[in-house]
């Protein structure tokens, strides 16, 4: 176990000890090793740093879909094969708003809204229903799902490009002979700040504690009063609301829309939230950011890795953790709260 | 699954006869689709000894579908290799295939084997678009021979009555046991000397067997055509979902997921409205939404209730 | 005085084995009741039954009105905190956060009673963000009853508070319970297997054999009780 048996020790020490302890694990020692890499590596060549950026940007939107996927399954053991399809039809949602006449920012709450509502209609009506029967039955309703949605998207919207205005513009700036676009900006930033919401409403908040119990230990909340099921649909309602900011973050990046928007990104969320370890929230952070870089680094210098090949590769990726460190990086008890 | 029941063998004997005579009345179009069934029939046949008998979840059958599919098709392409030659050999090469990827899945169970398999479904059409000069690309692979409807539904349904009869007795004895332990409990499996590794490969080879099977029929049936998308993750869901709808873990209900994969897209593209390729999606996954709520057992369970009032009354 | 809780031949089962045949009890308000008996005799099912975290058929009457089906989260919302098997602690989360959850159902965060609850236990100031599940048995224990204090319940379920806990820390738990009931006015019920010190602290007791309630009365007839005596307490 790593816990550090901080009791015995006295005063500031213990308390030194106790902060330190966390860092000097393998794994973190092993992300910082990347961190300097990385640095290092982006100081010394322009395109390793402009590879480095568009990764962090790409792997923000991984890890806020690896984080849906992640907060679902750490509260009820399902993994949702439809969250891609969900964050995908969301997109629509707020395509369909702009065309309608909504400026960009409100089409984006106000999809943001729908999806939390969408989110926890689907943990009440499909998955309730048949969440403590077996797992295949699950992921057969989440499978259904996911082709549900593609159908009454193609329906609804016909599965032609559309296209949807960028939010954050076309500039580029520079930094030092690297290029850096607004939209890597913009993404980035945008991923991050809802995570960090979603992190502010967990740890102190009310509702947020009694998600955190209901997910930690059901049947210990119901005995204090939380009512889990109701957290349970809340969860996935906030998940869907995650899912929306990344279906909208990839978006730009592809600069059009079509049904088959979210299908890799699913795939590359499923590696972050293996490699992060499925049960650690900050894992699905960490893993998505390392992710991106990865890929498109390894794209970049390994040449026998084409654009064909990044899909295959994430789920080497995938394979290779799995195989060798089933529970992730992060994925061990949690000596200190998140 | 000892002797089968009365009820069932005159069942299998009706489908059979209605098999035998089908070609007889339907025209070339309608024989093309009764042969898509079988061709479904026969993978979800595979599919369930994985996932209904043996308790492992793949949703990346459409994977082995593809390499059956591709073998059939690079062989008759650079070989003019006789067709049910190829499918032989897609057989074997799908089984081996199967074998070796169950080795590192013995490490995953319940969700995360659904998640490898379902990355794993989605990576195969990369890699064949990888390498297009073997594999021929976004282009695909054209056979150089390529077969009538008649034909098709022949070869079609003999190999799917072949597979099933083949698949019963397996499943009827102690392959078929040790099977349905491993998906009960490993662990009381293992401490009554089932030799997990074993039998769950097994499963694996058999099941991936199966599906190369279904993919080389499934190039003819697209005449001869193999390409990257005909083989995209939604065919792996289609076959899981078909496979549950027909119930998992029983034989019986197949035939019922093999119609409603085969069939819907063509009987919802002839309703109003629903008419488009999307309704058709529409339908399935509202089906098969229904399907797992209301009647968890699939059709399988449906007969087996039924059965078993009628015999209790 | 009217009786807070009342069990009337409750049963319950786990599955194809049935753990209670049909108890029944009364605890009157203010007072302690110690639930006794050996092992598997159904003491902690009793518990479970009023919660209704185990399957139950019979009435549980809380304050004159059944419990009916309501769940466990209803259940705890009408005043009975349930300390149950294991503590029913958050291990992963803070200490803080562990007393912050038995404030759960009002209104509002921790407050006034954060003051009231360290005055029970004062050493739950400098742990304020330790996790809990690094804290000693005892420790936890005592978290765990914090916490249920905190819900500020009519009634408190206690599933053996002095399990795997040294002598001197069963004594200073007890003690908090016993003020608990004289400052705060709040009913006990207690299930012990350590009759001894359960005969001590309550004021009645009801022996549990094989779901059935054997023996009910005062602790002092109990503890004069041959049978009990030779079967419990060892004399």
């Amino acid at each position: 176990m790593a816990t550090v048996q901080t009791r015995d020790q006295p005063g500031p020490g213990r308390d030194l000890l106790a902060v330190l302890a966390p860092l000097l694990r393998p794994v973190s020692l092993l992300l910082i090793a990347a961190a300097v890499f990385l640095i290092v590596g982006s100081l010394t060549s322009e395109i390793f740093a402009q590879q480095t950026v568009a990764g962090l940007a790409q792997g923000a939107v991984f890890g806020s879909l690896a984080l849906a996927l992640v907060l679902i399954y750490r509260a009820t053991e399902v993994i949702n094969f439809a969250q891609g399809e969900m964050a995908m039809a969301t997109t629509y949602v707020a395509y369909q708003l702009i065309q309608w006449g909504l400026g960009y920012w409100e089409a984006f709450f106000a999809t943001l809204a729908f999806a939390f509502v969408f989110g926890t209609l689907v943990q009440l009506l499909l998955i309730r229903p048949v969440q403590h029967r077996s797992t295949i039955a699950v992921v057969i309703v989440t499978v259904g799902l996911f082709v549900l949605i593609d159908g009454v998207v193609g329906w609804i919207w016909g599965a032609d490009i559309k296209f949807m205005p960028s939010p954050f513009g076309q500039q580029v700036y520079h930094l030092g002979g690297v290029a850096i676009s607004r939209q890597d900006i913009g993404t980035f930033l945008v991923t991050i700040l809802s995570v960090i919401a979603l992190w502010l409403l967990f740890q102190f908040t009310k509702l947020g504690l009694g998600m955190r119990a209901a997910a930690l230990r059901p049947a210990s909340a119901r005995l204090v009063g939380v009512r889990v099921d109701r957290m349970l649909a809340l969860g996935w309602g906030l998940a869907a609301v995650l899912g929306a900011v990344a279906g909208l973050m990839t978006e730009p990046s592809q600069f059009v829309l079509q049904p088959t928007l979210m299908q890799p990104v699913l795939i590359y969320a499923f590696a972050a939230a293996v490699l992060g370890g499925l049960e650690s929230p900050a894992g699905a952070m960490v893993g998505g950011l390392a992710l991106g870089v990865f890929l498109n680094l390894v794209g970049q210098y390994v040449h026998f890795v084409t654009a064909e090949l990044r899909l295959p590769f994430a789920f080497f990726v995938l394979l290779v953790v799995l195989l060798i460190k089933p529970s992730g990086l992060f994925g061990r008890p949690r000596v200190r709260k998140v | 699954m000892s002797r089968p029941s009365v009820p069932a063998l005159v069942a299998a004997a009706v489908v059979a006869v209605v098999v035998a005579v089908l070609p007889f009345a339907l025209s070339g179009y309608h024989q093309g689709l009764a042969a898509l069934v079988g061709i479904y029939f026969i993978a979800i046949i595979g599919l369930n000894i994985l996932t209904g008998y043996s308790g492992q979840i793949s949703i990346g059958h459409g994977a082995f579908m593809a390499v059956g599919g591709y073998t059939t098709a690079i062989m008759s392409r650079d070989h003019h290799t006789n067709l049910v030659l190829t499918m032989l050999m897609a057989f074997a090469i799908c089984f081996a295939l199967g074998f070796v990827l169950g080795l590192p899945a013995l490490r995953f169970s319940g969700v995360y084997l659904a998640l490898v398999t379902f990355a794993f479904a989605v990576s195969v059409p990369q890699i064949v678009l990888k390498f297009s000069t073997f594999l021929g690309g976004s282009g695909g692979v054209q056979t150089t021979q390529t077969v009538s409807h008649v034909w098709l539904f022949a070869v079609t349904w003999a190999a799917a009555a072949i597979l099933f009869v083949l698949a019963w007795l397996i499943l009827r004895g102690r392959t078929g046991r040790a099977f349905r332990a491993i998906r009960d409990s490993e662990v009381a499996a293992t401490s009554s000397g089932v030799e997990l590794p074993i039998y769950k490969t097994l499963a694996f080879g058999i099941s991936a067997a199966y599906a190369g099977v279904a993919g080389s029929l499934y190039v003819l049936a697209t005449n001869g055509f193999a390409q990257p998308n005909e083989f995209g993750v939604i065919l792996s869901l289609q076959l899981l979902v078909g496979a549950a709808v027909a119930g998992l873990g029983s034989l019986w209900g197949v035939i019922v997921g093999a119609v409603f994969i085969g069939l819907l897209p063509t009987v919802s593209s002839d309703v109003p409205v629903i008419g488009s390729e999307h309704g058709q999606d529409v339908v399935f996954g509202l089906i098969v939404i229904i399907v797992i709520l209301l009647i968890p057992t699939g059709f399988a369970g449906l007969l087996a209730r039924l059965t078993r009032a009628r015999a209790g009354a | 005085m009217t009786a807070l809780l009342e069990l009337q031949s409750v049963e319950a089962r786990y599955g194809p084995v049935q753990a209670l045949h049909g108890v029944s009890l009364a605890v009157e308000e203010g007072s302690i009741a110690a639930v006794l008996g050996a092992n598997g005799a159904g003491k902690t099912t009793t518990l479970r039954a009023i919660s209704n975290t185990v399957r139950r058929t019979g009435d549980v009457l809380f304050a004159g009105s059944p419990l009916g089906r309501r769940g466990p989260e209803a259940i705890a919302r009408l005043g009975i905190a349930h300390v149950p098997e294991g503590r029913g602690t958050f291990a992963e989360l803070t200490v803080w956060e562990n007393l912050r959850l038995g404030a759960y159902t009002r209104p509002g965060s921790l407050g006034a009673d954060a003051e009231r609850v360290l005055s029970y236990f004062p050493w739950l100031e400098d742990r304020r963000h330790q996790q809990a599940g690094t804290l000693s048995g005892g420790e936890q224990q005592m978290l765990a009853l914090a916490r249920a204090f905190v819900q500020r319940p009519r009634l408190l379920l206690l599933d053996e508070p002095s399990l795997g806990l040294a002598p001197v820390l069963v004594t200073e738990i007890f003690r908090i319970i016993r003020e608990l009931n004289q400052r705060e006015g709040l009913t006990v019920l207690v299930v012990e297997q350590n009759a001894h010190i359960a005969l001590q602290l309550a004021h009645t007791a009801h022996v549990l054999e094989v779901g059935r309630v054997a023996l009910s009365g005062s602790s002092a007839e109990l503890r004069r009780h041959e049978a009990v005596r030779r079967s419990y307490l060892g004399y």
